[in-house]
């Protein structure tokens, strides 16, 4: 049995799982520009305090609507302009950063956990309470989801904590879905079964046999909705039924601003910028992600 | 002349960490009528060369050849129109899996009616006709009605005559077979060697057959070559391999099987094939061979002469003459 | 003649089929009426083409699945799925792909370990350890294998981790489902030597699965031809092989290829392919491709009959 030592194992210059995972991910430049853009958006939301120039509620009554600094009448004092209450739009951009991050964060946290622990029930469960689960979740994603989120904010009352819940249940579906498939796929494989061999339960076999094998896809999907998620709230802050003024939400300063569009481009363009660069940067970063993580989609 | 004859062939595929080898230098010559067996195991590339020649690879793989040619006309040298041509129609290939070969959407007929639409540009009756014809061809009974069968409800068997009739539709000059017969019952192989066989008598074709099965190979073929890690190590009759294989590779490889065995304790060849990572420098099978010394480990073996077994080995003359034991 | 470690009689296992809309639901007889008896530190291989049953009688065997009639005792408990959880550690199985078989995600140290977290809970984390360890050293693995994840072993090394994890547990007996056919001849017969050599010293009973006859003919010491769920015929490996008895296993034997181009061959070819097992015939399963076929072997099944050579045929050959 020892002839199997007698040749050294060359393993060792085989790359990294994080190496090949990097050298996959940036072949794709958009990705990797993506994920720049997404690094800049994380460090404005985590220093939004020290980069603003100024406290983004804080009201320069003789600066109203004044234009970005490099259009007549602007001044470097406020380098994208002030809106129509005399806030300085920079130091509102930077802050309300925060919020679309914290809302990212929070929609993708509550769904993925519940949608995961959903769809592993569901995938392992009796057939009847499979298709007693599958069926409520047909109903849910045969709303609009934006309509869906509407009727749950207004139950709850609008602000942005109920916006993100509203959002959270809308996006749950997605998450028990692709969960379950994967999970069907994995429990056919024959690791599975030697598990059950050696007497696992079913806990064991769920959470710490099958689930590690399934997140590559919940992975993706994840980072993909994160930018949904920021454009919903920032949709829902539009429509009024989410962040409330003065709070410096995107969608909420969109909203605000609506009735200057044609006196003053400035104070509904950057909030819209913001948003579309963010959720661009987010979509082609999970593109990569995808690229990357799919083991299908990669090249022989 | 012979109908297919590739020298020095290569093929390399670009991956995370660098280009790697998969075949290497593989010379490859198949008359008409011939047939003509390449075996190896795993990691052999002895599917990668086929596909190649036949085009199918992927962007990421570079192939040279000094020469590449079918009938005396150069593939690498006329255009990709004119190469597909005669991809297809005179050259056929067949593959392992019979059930993924084909589409799982329509019904057989409707896969071979189209292959002759295209390749032979016949009307729908000649089609239907020569459908029928190439079925009965093949042995698949009842053929008239096995036109409107799908894929899956038709066994495993059944489907590979019908890809071998899809194959054989244009009367191929040269039919490549990658492991026809690995997927099916040995009742089944039984089957499908002969019918292969058959066509070729009938058909007058040169026949590729590629396999890992050594048992095979000594019941089919008449020339074979074993490849090691992209190489071909040795080339003879199969008679001759058999009774007396010159490289070490298929020495140990064919004592390896366990109906040779005469012990309870199979003799073993040590270590795997290498890969991407641990590719030796000098003869690829010097980490692995009984034999190998310094000079094994840093030069390469160039090809012996066929009275040699074309073997790659630098000390063949005097493993033969017993002179290292 | 010690008792056997296990033993099955009448053994059947049927899956329900729903049909389309507007069949009726089919019975797959997957497995229909097979007895054996396994000695400890002997080698019983199942013999058969695709759907002849034997990888569900593997399932049935390792209880992954419940038969749906008949008696199976292993190491003289009477099994019932309420047994399932105390006759694990007896029955352990090695799988046919080394590479599905093997968790991704969790390093070979984590596999081999986890039936000892399992079934022995009250073991220590070191004493894990320590057995893990002692059981690489066994399988002909290297120490510094213990940290690494599967995707870094070739197939035959993955062959030897899942054997490892199978003997973790200490079993008595190992059901191995084709566990060299997915392996390059090379790599097979470091694997068979590898069972061999465990097998000596552990006496280990192998239940051994295959449809490669020339593995099997080197490797077992009793040989079941199974055809359709049912056995055909049952005999010491030197009496099957010299002279078959059963239609089915002469067929069998005379088509698999032989590695000597001067061998000469009279292979038996046989007419069409295997019948449905959704839709068995009502006499011997083979008869329509049997060339010895009567009317007679329509009408019923034959059983199996004779002493240490048991064949089930009407005309059966000499």
């Amino acid at each position: 049995m020892a002839e199997l030592s007698a040749i050294p194992p060359k393993t060792e210059d085989r790359p990294s799982a994080l190496r090949e995972f990097w050298y996959y991910f940036s072949e794709n430049r958009g990705a990797v520009m993506g994920l720049w853009v997404f690094a800049a958006f994380v460090f404005c939301a985590a220093f939004a305090p020290l980069l603003a120039p100024y406290d983004p509620t804080e009201q320069f009554r003789e600066h109203i609507l004044q234009p970005p600094a490099w259009q007549e009448g602007g001044s470097w004092a406020f380098p994208l302009g002030t809106d129509p209450l005399g806030r300085d739009m920079l130091s509102r951009l930077i802050m309300g950063s925060r919020y679309s991050f914290f809302v990212g964060i929070v929609v993708v946290c509550v769904a993925v956990t519940g949608g995961v622990i959903i769809g592993l029930l569901s995938g392992f469960a009796p057939k009847w309470i499979d298709t007693m689960i599958m069926r409520v979740m047909d109903i849910i994603l045969s709303f609009p989801s934006l309509l869906l989120a509407l009727v749950l904010v207004a139950i709850l009352g609008p602000s942005l904590t109920n916006a993100m819940i509203a959002i959270a249940i809308v996006f749950q579906p997605h998450y028990v879905r692709l969960t379950r498939a994967s999970v069907l796929s994995e429990r056919q494989k024959d690791y599975v079964t030697s598990a059950r061999v050696a007497g696992a339960s079913k806990a064991r076999l769920m959470f710490k046999t099958v689930l590690p094998n399934c997140l590559a896809p919940i992975i993706v999907q994840a980072a993909l909705s994160f930018s949904t998620a920021i454009l919903d709230a920032a949709a829902l802050g539009f429509l009024g039924m989410g962040a409330q003024p003065p709070t410096p939400e995107w969608g909420t300063m969109l909203a605000e601003a609506r009735e200057f569009i044609l006196r003053a481009w400035w104070v509904v363009t950057f909030p819209g910028l913001a948003i579309l660069v963010t959720v661009l940067a987010i979509n082609l970063m999970g593109d990569g992600l995808r690229d990357a993580l799919d083991p299908k989609l990669k090249r022989s | 002349m012979s109908l297919l004859d590739i020298r020095n062939l290569t093929v390399e595929f670009a991956t995370a960490s660098g280009k790697f080898r998969a075949v290497d230098g593989v010379d490859l010559s198949v008359d008409k009528g011939e047939l003509m067996a390449i075996v190896g195991e795993s990691g052999s590339g002895k599917s990668v060369s086929m596909l190649a020649l036949m085009g199918l690879l992927p962007w990421t793989a570079t192939i040279t050849a000094d020469q590449l040619s079918f009938e005396g006309i150069d593939l690498t040298k006329i255009s990709a129109r004119d190469r597909r041509k005669i991809i297809g129609k005179d050259i056929a290939m067949i593959f392992q899996e019979p059930m993924s070969s084909l589409n799982p959407c329509f019904t057989v007929g409707f896969q071979i009616k189209e292959a002759l639409r295209i390749h032979l540009g016949l009307n729908r009756k000649e089609r239907h006709e020569r459908a029928i014809e190439l079925f009965d061809q093949v042995g698949i009974p009842a053929p008239e009605s096995r036109l409107n069968t799908f894929p899956h409800q038709m066994s495993g068997g059944m489907n590979q005559r019908v890809m071998i009739a899809m194959a054989i539709a244009c009367k191929p000059k040269l039919l490549i077979a990658d492991e026809p017969t690995t997927a099916l019952d040995v009742t089944i192989q039984a089957q499908i060697l002969d019918l292969l066989l058959r066509l070729r008598d009938e058909q007058g074709m040169g026949l590729v057959l590629i396999t890992h099965d050594m048992g095979v190979v000594a019941e089919t073929a008449e020339r074979v070559q074993v490849q090691y890690a992209g190489q071909k190590v040795e080339e003879q009759p199969v008679k001759d391999l058999f009774r007396t294989p010159r490289h070490p590779y298929t020495v140990a490889l064919l004592n390896a099987l366990p109906e040779r065995a005469t012990s309870k304790l199979l003799p073993t060849i040590p270590g795997v094939v290498p890969g991407q990572f641990d590719r030796p420098k000098g003869c690829l099978f010097s980490p692995r061979c009984q034999y190998a010394d310094d000079l094994c480990r840093s030069l390469p073996p160039t090809p012996h002469s066929a009275e040699f077994g074309k073997a790659r080995c630098h000390y063949v003359e005097k493993i033969i003459a017993g002179e290292l034991a | 003649m010690t008792a056997p470690i296990v033993q099955a009689s009448a053994l059947a296992r049927f899956y329900t089929v729903k049909g389309g809309l507007l069949s009726k639901p089919a019975t797959v007889k997957a497995l229909s009426g097979v007895d054996f008896d396994l000695q400890p530190g002997k080698t019983l291989a199942i013999v058969g083409e695709s759907g002849c049953g034997k990888s569900t009688l593997a399932r049935v065997v390792t209880m992954i699945e419940e038969p749906t009639s008949g008696s199976l005792t292993i190491d003289g408990v009477d099994i019932t799925p309420s047994k399932w959880a105390q006759m694990r550690e007896t029955v352990q199985i090695v799988f046919q792909d080394p590479y599905g078989s093997l968790n991704p995600r969790q390093r070979i140290g984590q596999i081999l370990q986890e039936p000892l977290i399992i079934n022995r809970p009250d073991m220590s984390a070191a004493d894990r350890e320590a057995r893990a360890r002692e059981m690489i050293d066994l399988v002909g693995l290297r120490p510094e294998h213990y940290d690494r994840y599967p995707h870094m072993f070739s197939g035959g090394q993955r062959q030897r981790i899942a054997i490892a994890r199978a003997l973790m547990l200490n079993p008595k007996v190992l059901v191995l489902d084709e566990p060299v056919s997915a392996l390059d001849v090379s790599i097979q017969s470091q694997i068979l030597n590898l069972l061999v050599e465990l097998q000596e010293r552990l006496n280990l009973a192998y239940l051994f699965i295959s449809h490669d006859l020339s593995v099997v003919k080197h490797f077992a010491d009793d040989v079941i031809v199974m055809y359709l769920g049912r056995a055909v015929e049952k005999a010491p490996k030197e009496m099957l092989f010299a002279a078959p008895r059963h239609p089915y296993s002469k067929a069998l034997l005379s088509t698999t290829p032989r590695a000597d181009p001067e061998a000469k061959k009279d292979r038996i070819k046989l007419e069409g392919e295997l019948p449905s097992p959704m839709n068995i015939p009502k006499g011997c399963a083979f008869a329509q491709r049997c060339w010895l076929a009567t009317e007679e072997c329509r009408t019923a099944p034959p059983d199996l009959s004779g002493d240490t050579h048991q064949v089930a045929c009407l005309h059966p050959l000499d």
